[in-house]
């Protein structure tokens, strides 16, 4: 880091790492204290906080509050008050992309189709629990769940910069966005192959590589990139920018990289043709 | 500049641990190991000299081909390489990986790695010639584009455990863990 005279200062940064839901999560966290047991502690309590979050939504765990509705929604007059939440949120979910994320007909585990909150449990679990670790006091933080990304950097600090990975050649990148807040959510084919499918055909999307999605919080950044992969570029692109506080980069199927208008990497935006 | 080069020198440390352990079971815990060996052999200033870019004169655009430079990416390393020389040829440590040693030279020009080149390699019989092919084009390539854009974390589609091992993000991970 720069300062305006010109003098470096050193910013200590740590790196957690844990499998959890299924996905590497990792915590970086830059400041002065990150060596101290108390903010290891804090993050401990944040991979806790991630573990029971699985315990209760996980679709592949029968004993689960998920797992034993079987498919099944939730009945509000008897779900636990985390499940109710989340149960609210996809159904705003469902509203706010018209119908594209769609928790209650999804394939599941088990075979058939059902209930499963899955798509929205992630980013609203990691999301939640970020908090404990953008509160640290002096500390910024850089959170990676399986791709999909939470920062927070105090205004007197450097930047994170988000690196947009390439669909088609992992490891290398598409752009990088230099961010100090908010969430960074993918979605694509490209390490599970066409697994998103259009809840209202059946069908899995096909029409798009990737979709990122850049937002105040991982959330909703994660749904809409989702939702938007249901849909063909032109589409997506006009649903995407019509998204307040939102902007998205795309890969379409023949390879061709485009934005929203007020996309923040170095892609020009291209809206959708006339 | 030292801290640029010891931290480059770890990334590749630990994608050198990475890759030797893309077939077994083991976990993000190679990249531990990658920090405890990653300062043997450092010589700084030794040989190359920095091809006319001095510290803070930006980046030489394009090296990579990436197209991921915004045009503020220098701005990490010319603090980094304040009151230090401007390159020069670093050498990893020896890793052992489990198809023999390891060793990498890192080139470093105007505070930006130019070229990543393998020392050392095992090259006993046709499947260590064969993993070499795939493992030193691998390493060159994965070093230029996380320095060359110096990211700090990876957004892409969702990446399963067996995927992360020989992820981008696994590396920047790995280059922090203490």
């Amino acid at each position: 880091m720069s300062t305006p005279t010109g003098r470096t200062v050193e910013l200590d940064r740590r790196a957690w790492v844990v499998q959890v839901m299924g996905l590497p999560v990792s915590v970086h966290l830059r400041g002065p204290d990150v060596h101290d047991d108390a903010v290891a502690a804090r993050v401990e309590r944040f991979f806790t906080w991630l573990r029971a979050a699985d315990a209760t939504f996980s679709t592949y765990r029968p004993e689960s509050e998920i797992g034993r509705l079987a498919g099944r929604e939730p009945d509000p007059a008897t779900a636990s008050p985390l499940v109710r939440e989340v149960a609210e949120l996809c159904e705003l979910a469902r509203t706010r992309t018209g119908g594209r994320f769609d928790a209650r007909r999804l394939p599941l585990p088990t075979g058939g189709a059902g209930y499963d909150p899955s798509g929205l449990v992630k980013g609203w679990a990691v999301q939640r629990a970020a908090g404990w670790l953008a509160d640290l006091a002096g500390h910024d933080l850089c959170l990676n769940a399986g791709g999909d990304v939470v920062l927070h950097a105090g205004a007197d600090r450097p930047a994170w910069r988000v690196g947009i990975e390439d669909p088609d050649r992992p490891g290398h990148l598409l752009d990088v966005l230099d961010r100090r807040d908010g969430a960074v959510a993918t979605s694509g084919t490209a390490r599970r192959g066409a697994h998103i499918v259009d809840p209202r055909t059946g069908r899995p999307a096909t029409a798009l590589r990737s979709v990122t999605v850049v937002g105040p919080d991982l959330l909703w950044a994660d749904v809409y990139a989702t939702a938007a992969m249901t849909r063909d570029a032109d589409d997506a692109l006009t649903w995407l920018t019509g998204l307040a506080d939102h902007e998205a980069l795309l890969v379409t199927a023949d390879g061709r990289i485009r934005a929203t208008g007020h996309w923040p990497g170095t892609r020009p935006g291209s809206p959708p043709a006339r | 500049m030292r801290r640029i080069t010891i931290w480059l020198l770890s990334t590749v440390t630990a994608l050198v641990l990475l890759f030797s352990y893309r077939t077994s079971t083991m976990g993000v815990g190679g990249g531990t190991s990658a920090v405890a060996v990653d300062r043997g052999g450092t010589t700084p200033g030794s040989g190359d000299t920095p091809t006319g870019t001095g510290p803070g004169s930006g980046v030489p655009g394009g090296d990579t081909g990436e197209g991921a430079n915004t045009g503020q990416g220098g701005n990490t390393g010319d603090s980094a390489s304040t009151g230090d020389s401007g390159g020069g040829s670093y050498d990893g440590s020896v890793a052992q990986t489990r198809w023999g040693p390891v060793q990498v030279r890192i080139t470093v020009a105007g505070g930006r790695i130019t070229d990543v080149t393998a020392l050392q390699v095992p090259d006993g019989n046709f499947r260590d010639q064969q993993i070499n092919d795939y493992a030193v084009p691998i390493l060159r390539q994965a070093a230029l584009t996380a320095q060359s854009a110096r990211i700090d974390t990876v957004s892409g589609a969702t990446v399963t455990s067996d995927g992360y091992r020989e992820s981008l993000q696994a590396a920047i991970d790995a280059a922090h863990l203490r």
